[in-house]
């Protein structure tokens, strides 16, 4: 089933940099979708556009729908806060809040008005064990978050992200900052959560894309080259660029 | 020519070494100084007439607690106004708004702070006495609230232009995270942007409150000068004196070693001291702060 339903998206920024053209591309409900392509390709542009967060970015030009859902979401009407808790989003690099571990994860839903501590601590433990870390940090929730791992922390802001009980998460290159130990347990996780979530992918390498993409989207300069299966996109692509990218011969 | 490489080498270090280990010259010198002039005192006014309430230098009176007094309300008073209106101009510029807006804003505030404060004290003497005089309906318009609003506006430019720049320097990485959890532009800022920027804001309202303790001009222009003690916020109202236009004021007409002279350089140590302590205060503050933001970063 389609969730997100995007319809001749075009955006450039002021400076005329990383920019979209006529993107169209329906992404499918408890699935991976992962956004390959060289850097300035327009992944993470895509990706913001979902949540939003390029409202707060110089932008010189847009037009296009987004529909999640069916509605379209870059309505200027739209609650851009209520948005953002369905749509969530983990960065590049992990930034845990300077709190504990367990206010690191209660913080969107104490943003968004949730006081009752046995909800809150359910939503701590049910989205810990989702992001795959309850059982290294379950003694030591009260420690701050920024003594954790890199990959250790990564995976709390994952679970600051789910606790939200978003139905879409943007990953953006979740993993580029982290070891290989840590890259296969949030792969792991990802595989675990597709089946509740509808996940994006924006990955860091040419290799995570061929693991976790079950569809995979080639974008290059801001064009969307070429969408399909994850299987038949890596191992016999249509078009020769996406093809060459593959194989190593650019990018 | 290896060898005068490494003399120029050599030159160089200590030229930059000694310009640095000067100002703590300097500020010992100073203290020094300070220190020489002002300990007779001691021996010719006791104590308890020291920090005594009357200021009649004429007839030998040298309590120096009305001008203490005097400089600590008008400093509150002018925390009070600056603190908050400083702090939300920094916000305002670089939070909220639009790029154009800042690039107007930054300059003009930081013109504000360059402007002599003998300007400021003409204002404060046409315009804002006179106004309070007859809005408030005082018998004198040259009151310790004309100082502090006058102060308060010294202090602002000081604070938006450290604060802003607090804030500036904060990682957009930390905005958008709590954007993307679903937070509200006001919630960003009070509980994202505003704590990870705490020790530049803290640095900029210390400075700011150190600019005004230390301000001379415009306070003696527009405070009315009687040293009153002033023990209540209704004092706010009527005129005072502070340390720095007592110093001021009177070290022209004073007698070289003198007792008033003493006194006067005795008052300059307890400014000194003030300042140092504020001083203090906010780098052990934030070093306490700097050392959190390293732990959070490592």
């Amino acid at each position: 089933m389609n969730k997100i339903s995007i319809q001749n998206l075009s955006l450039q920024y002021s400076d005329g940099t990383e920019s979209l053209r006529n993107v169209s591309m329906d992404i499918r409900q408890n699935a991976v979708t992962v956004l390959f392509g060289p850097a300035g390709g327009g992944k993470s542009t895509l990706l913001r556009c979902l949540n939003r967060l390029n409202d707060l970015t110089e932008v010189k030009s847009s037009s296009g729908q987004v529909l999640i859902d069916g509605k379209n979401i870059l309505d200027p009407k739209l609650d851009v806060v209520a948005l953002r808790r369905r749509v969530g989003m983990v960065f590049a690099r992990p930034v845990p809040l300077p709190l504990s571990i367990r206010d690191n994860v209660t913080y969107g839903l104490e943003m968004a008005g949730e006081k009752n501590r046995i909800k809150l601590d359910e939503a701590v433990e049910r989205s810990l064990k989702l992001a795959a870390i309850w059982d290294e940090v379950k003694d030591r929730l009260d420690d701050p978050a920024i003594a954790l791992s890199g990959g250790q922390q990564q995976r709390v802001c994952l679970a600051r992200v789910l606790a939200l009980q978003p139905e879409i998460i943007l990953l953006d290159e979740p993993t580029s900052g982290l070891d290989p130990i840590s890259t296969g347990k949030v792969e792991a996780a990802l595989q675990e959560l597709k089946k509740s979530y509808t996940i994006i992918l924006a990955p860091h390498s040419i290799q995570q894309a061929a693991r976790t993409a079950d569809y995979a989207a080639f974008f290059l300069q801001g064009d969307l080259i070429e969408y399909d299966e994850g299987k038949k996109i890596f191992t016999s692509p249509k078009e020769k660029r996406t093809e060459d990218y593959i194989m190593g011969r650019f990018g | 020519m290896e060898k005068s490489l490494s003399f120029r080498e050599f030159i160089i270090t200590r030229l930059i070494q000694a310009s640095g280990y000067s100002a703590i010259l300097f500020v010992a010198l100073i203290f020094f100084f300070l220190l020489k002039e002002s300990l007779p005192t001691l021996g010719e006014v006791d104590l308890t007439s020291l920090f005594n309430f009357r200021w009649y230098p004429i007839e030998n009176y040298f309590g120096i607690l009305p001008l203490l007094t005097g400089s600590l309300i008008i400093t509150l008073g002018a925390a009070l106004i600056a603190v908050p209106l400083g702090l939300g101009t920094a916000i305002y510029i670089s939070e909220i708004a639009p790029r154009w807006m800042r690039e107007i804003l930054k300059p003009l505030v930081e013109l504000l702070g360059g402007l002599p404060s003998v300007v400021l004290g003409f204002l404060g003497i046409l315009l804002v006495s006179p106004f309070l005089r007859i809005f408030l309906d005082l018998p004198t318009g040259l009151t310790a609230f004309t100082g502090s609003l006058l102060l308060g506006g010294i202090a602002v430019p000081t604070i938006v232009s450290v604060a802003e720049d607090a804030l500036d320097a904060v990682p957009r990485a930390y905005r958008e995270g709590a954007w993307a959890l679903g937070a509200t532009h006001w919630q960003t800022i009070w509980r994202v942007t505003l704590p990870a920027a705490k020790s530049g804001v803290l640095t900029a309202i210390m400075l700011g409150i150190g600019r005004a303790i230390g301000e001379t001009m415009t306070v003696m222009m527009v405070t009315g000068n009687a040293p009153v003690l002033a023990l209540s916020l209704g004092n706010l109202f009527s005129p005072v004196r502070t340390m720095t236009a007592t110093i001021a004021a009177e070290m022209g007409e004073v007698a070289n070693g003198s007792t008033h002279y003493h006194v006067l350089f005795f008052i300059g140590i307890v400014l000194f001291l003030i300042s140092l302590i504020v001083n203090i205060i906010a780098s052990s503050v934030v070093f306490r702060a700097k050392k959190r933001a390293e732990r959070i970063l490592s």
